[in-house]
């Protein structure tokens, strides 16, 4: 049984084609990074996966089972955008979380934010927009998930906290879980993923082995990527 | 064993070559213990899989194996380690030669240019 199966998969906005017949199944144990330009629809595949969207037509299994109430248990999801309120302490979301989700870890959370110079008693609104992004990573990666899907999770950190983030996603998942990452900065991430998706224009146009992809097509995949999208 | 990683290359035939040199080198000593994958992984911030793949790769050129609840360790055959002593040395020589001649310089110079290198 695949960790995530989509079958058939579109979605369209009105009369504008979103994503066209999107076939993947990813396995456990796995780091998929979701690779495309800005629009091409990587936001809304992860927002189908995670039942935030209903499809236009096609199907979604987590764990074999119609996506829902129970894969929402076992994803753990970082959004684009952040969703906590502001006016909450740092300490006070970490209990909101608790209460909310059954695997979510507050010792590890606190640990992470510990590592990287986060006060717990501090406001939200008083954080910068990179402490924020951090925060929220925290906590999704304190949960103890199945599949984890983070949404441009680097996006708004510098150079050296990228590098922790990537550390804290190598160290914080599981083996039998896998972590879907989307993100266009690929040089920063691509020596950690196992697997690469292409997508493009609603389509997925290519799902290989980092490795494999690499030899096959002599580069990185920072490259690859440039020279089957050049403008 | 902080690396920088080339990502033209695949990351596993990076691992698998830094490996080879600890263990030519003897850093990693023959019969040694091996770190855990997941030790390796994490001390080189590679994905677990990766490094799985590499080590197995190690594996079965014999320079390592696996005792099965014991994790894994460097061959206790020296002879094996000296063979890839051997030929990793022979493509230095080989690579440094190959040098020389692209700017017209044979054998016998190449020579006096290591000669050189002692000074």
């Amino acid at each position: 049984m695949e960790l995530l199966e989509i079958k058939n998969l579109n979605k369209s906005y009105g009369n504008k084609e979103v994503l066209k017949d999107i076939n993947l199944k990813i396995s456990n144990g796995k780091i998929v990074g979701l690779l495309g330009k800005n629009g091409v629809g990587k936001t809304t595949l992860i927002k189908l996966i995670n039942d935030l969207l209903t499809p236009t037509s096609g199907e979604i299994f987590v764990e074999g089972k119609t996506i829902g109430v129970e894969s929402k248990k076992v994803i753990a999801y970082l959004p684009e955008r952040t969703y906590l309120n502001k006016q909450m302490k740092v300490s006070e979301v970490i209990n909101y979380f608790e209460d909310f989700y059954d695997n979510f870890n507050s010792e590890k959370a606190k640990k992470l934010l510990k590592d990287l110079n986060l006060d717990i008693n501090e406001n939200l609104s008083k954080m910068s927009k990179g402490m924020q992004e951090k925060v929220q990573l925290v906590l999704v990666m304190s949960r103890n998930a199945d599949l984890y899907i983070l949404d441009e999770p680097l996006g708004g950190v510098d150079p050296a906290t990228r590098d922790y983030i990537l550390d804290t996603i190598l160290n914080n998942f599981n083996e039998n879980a896998s972590v879907i990452i989307s993100t266009h900065l690929i040089a920063d991430i691509e020596k950690i993923l196992d697997e690469v998706i292409f997508i493009d224009k609603g389509k997925i146009i290519l799902h290989s082995d980092s490795d494999e992809l690499r030899t096959k097509e002599n580069g990185s995949i920072d490259e690859i990527f440039r020279r089957k999208f050049k403008c | 064993m902080d690396i920088t990683f080339d990502n033209n290359i695949p990351i596993y035939i990076q691992l698998l070559e830094y490996i080879k040199i600890y263990i030519m080198s003897g850093a990693f000593k023959c019969g040694e213990k091996l770190p855990s994958v997941r030790d390796f992984a994490i001390n080189f911030k590679v994905n677990p899989n990766t490094m799985q793949k590499a080590l197995s790769e190690l594996e079965d050129i014999g320079l390592i194996y696996t005792e099965r609840t014991n994790g894994k360790f460097v061959t206790t055959d020296e002879k094996v380690i000296e063979k890839l002593k051997d030929e990793y040395a022979l493509t230095l020589a080989k690579s440094y030669f190959n040098g020389m001649k692209k700017i017209g310089l044979g054998k016998a110079d190449s020579i006096k240019y290591l000669e050189r290198m002692d000074k």
